[in-house]
């Protein structure tokens, strides 16, 4: 069963169409992520889904509740993670804990909130004196104190130094083995990388695609191979040569040769194989896997291209 | 599964967590229950002997210990409660216990029975300081009245206190209006001096129009030489409740958990929000 089901989901804010018919699903102890900029309606959908937010029209199912009702038993099974959210900065680590677990049903014990966030030393600090990342963290474990089902994570990594991030993912990580479903939203490429499952890639109020994280980087990019010009072969010859060597499409800036291409070990084998016939090194050789900042660049210049066409259209 | 924990248990330790924040911030210890303790001892020094009201002269002692009794009441509940909600919301931590199994109004119970705790041990603490000190003295046939007319009180004065945390969205203006409400009312109502306007002035009508003068002279009628026992001013009583009324209606109707910052509210904001989004 899938644990969040969202059909045609539109939410407009006067003529603002903030999310404009979104669909996506994401499956049982699935981590899901959610990108997108500033803007984009990530946060609008994320927060329809937890139920602060009613939609102006379509489907949404969470965890088998409809979130707008807001029923306790459906708080219970969920964990949130905002973006901007106060702790009472007046009380101890220890107390916070104890406090926000006394709503739910099942709860972790102190020791093993503590423990995941790793927050050890700081058990009987207030909260106030937290660091900036202390306190991300005790967000993350105020989210998990009620063992919920379903967890989101709304840019759970801002502002954290990389061993505090790497951390957190081990944390998702580990909740992800233990079936939690995750739903995350996060404007960092190489996290969405490694912790989704799937991701989601909203553009002005779209799904603008979708797919494991490898689907879309070989979707829309492939893979780069690249070298230096050998000195052998002339520039004014260069892509005629290659393009006919290497049997693919082939770019020259400055000296380099770039070519993108579906099938990498095929395109190496022919270089390799014309650089040991000519009895020349490939300089610079490189296969790059083009990441998934190029895809979601390359993705949101199209959708903010296709906005501003439709824009100036409605203007005319 | 276990069962949620029992209403009560949530309510109780919500009140415990409220009063233990309330013991860790100095400031608002110290304008609600020892600023008034300050003014009885001040008030006494200053006044010695006799106060002048329409009813007649009588001991210093018992006008001001019942008047601020029952502004402490109010400092407690009204003003408290108008601070305090507006900065968690503000902070975002109504927003993040709106995600959590507990239900909303254990949340709210927890703010208002803390404030009535406070309500009740600054009242107590002004009322002893009054018999200790100032041989306040105490018509037991009229504590009966003194009692309900407290809970009427704090009961309205709170759910007035939600309203303005209601109506006013950011923490900064809904402390000043608080503070810009009451303080100015008091000097009216009998707390600080007894007014000795008549019925007709303007002044007297301004005051008779909002809750806080009828509260404070019901209060100070269970400790005036003039009021025979039992001393329970149903008219004063049945107007503050018509006031706490509708404060909690306004409350129910136009309570935010959003910070109000998060979210621009109305049409046309929304629309200039957007504006400047896509800009």
């Amino acid at each position: 069963m899938a644990a969040i089901e969202v059909r045609d989901l539109h939410k407009n804010y006067g003529d603002n169409r903030a999310v404009d018919g979104v669909d996506f699903h994401v499956d049982d102890g699935e981590v899901y992520a959610l990108l997108g900029h500033n803007g984009a309606g990530k946060s609008t959908v994320v927060e329809i889904l937890e139920g602060h937010r009613s939609a102006t029209s379509g489907s949404v199912s969470v965890l088998g509740f409809d979130p707008a009702s807001g029923t306790r038993e459906f708080r219970d099974r969920i964990g949130v993670v905002l973006q901007e959210s106060g702790i009472e900065d007046e009380f101890t680590v220890r107390e916070v804990i104890d406090l926000y677990a006394s709503a739910y049903r099942s709860r972790r014990t102190l020791d093993e909130v503590i423990d995941l966030t790793g927050l050890h030393d700081k058990v009987d600090e207030r909260v106030g004196s937290l660091s900036g990342g202390q306190q991300r963290r005790l967000d993350l474990g105020l989210g998990i104190v009620g063992r919920p089902d379903l967890l989101f994570l709304d840019e759970p990594t801002t502002g954290f130094d990389p061993s505090a991030r790497r951390k957190s993912w081990d944390l998702i990580e580990a909740l992800g083995a233990e079936g939690v479903t995750v739903l995350l939203t996060t404007h960092y490429l190489d996290e969405a990388e490694h912790l989704a499952n799937r991701v989601g890639v909203l553009g002005a109020g779209k799904m603008i695609a979708e797919g494991t994280p490898a689907d879309l980087i070989a979707g829309v990019s492939g893979t780069v191979v690249s070298f230096m010009l050998p000195q052998s072969v002339a520039v004014s010859d260069a892509l005629a040569t290659f393009g006919q060597v290497l049997d693919v499409d082939v770019r020259l800036s400055g000296r380099l040769i770039e070519a993108t291409v579906d099938r990498a070990t095929e395109v190496v084998h022919r270089a390799t194989g014309w650089a040991l016939d000519h009895d020349v090194e490939l300089e610079s050789l490189s296969v790059k896997r083009a990441s998934l900042e190029d895809v979601f660049l390359q993705l949101t210049e199209q959708s903010n291209a296709l906005a501003e066409q439709s824009d100036g259209e409605e203007q005319r | 599964m276990s069962d949620f924990p029992s209403s009560l248990a949530l309510v109780a330790r919500q009140t415990r967590y409220q009063l233990k924040f309330f013991t860790r911030v100095p400031i608002a210890l110290f304008f609600t229950i020892i600023l008034p303790l300050v003014m009885l001892v001040l008030f006494n020094a200053l006044f010695d002997g006799n106060v002048q009201t329409d009813q007649g002269s009588w001991p210093t002692r018992q006008f001001y210990t019942g008047g601020l009794a029952a502004y402490t009441a109010v400092s407690a509940t009204f003003t408290n409660l108008a601070n305090m909600v507006p900065i968690r919301r503000d902070e975002g931590v109504l927003k993040r216990w709106r995600s959590t199994p507990l239900p909303t109004w254990a949340y709210i119970a927890g703010f208002i029975c803390s404030a009535v705790v406070i309500a009740f041990v600054g009242a107590m603490l002004l009322l002893t300081v009054g018999v200790v000190f100032y041989d306040l003295s105490i018509d037991w046939a009229k504590m009966p009245a003194a009692a309900l007319t407290f809970l009427v009180g704090v009961a309205s004065f709170a759910a007035l206190g939600m309203a303005l945390a209601s109506l006013i969205k950011s923490a900064s203006s809904a402390s000043a209006a608080a503070n810009a409400t009451i303080l100015p009312l008091a000097f009216v109502s009998d707390v600080f001096i007894a007014s000795d306007a008549g019925n007709d002035s303007m002044l007297t009508k301004i005051a008779g129009f909002f809750p806080l003068k009828p509260f404070v002279n019901a209060f100070q009628d269970c400790f005036n030489p003039f009021v025979e026992a039992p001393a329970v001013n149903w008219n004063s009583l049945a107007f503050i409740a018509a006031w706490g009324a509708v404060g909690m209606l306004i409350a129910m109707k136009k309570f935010t958990w959003e910070p109000s910052g998060a979210g621009p509210r109305g049409r046309s904001a929304r629309r200039a929000a957007a504006a400047v989004d896509q800009a």
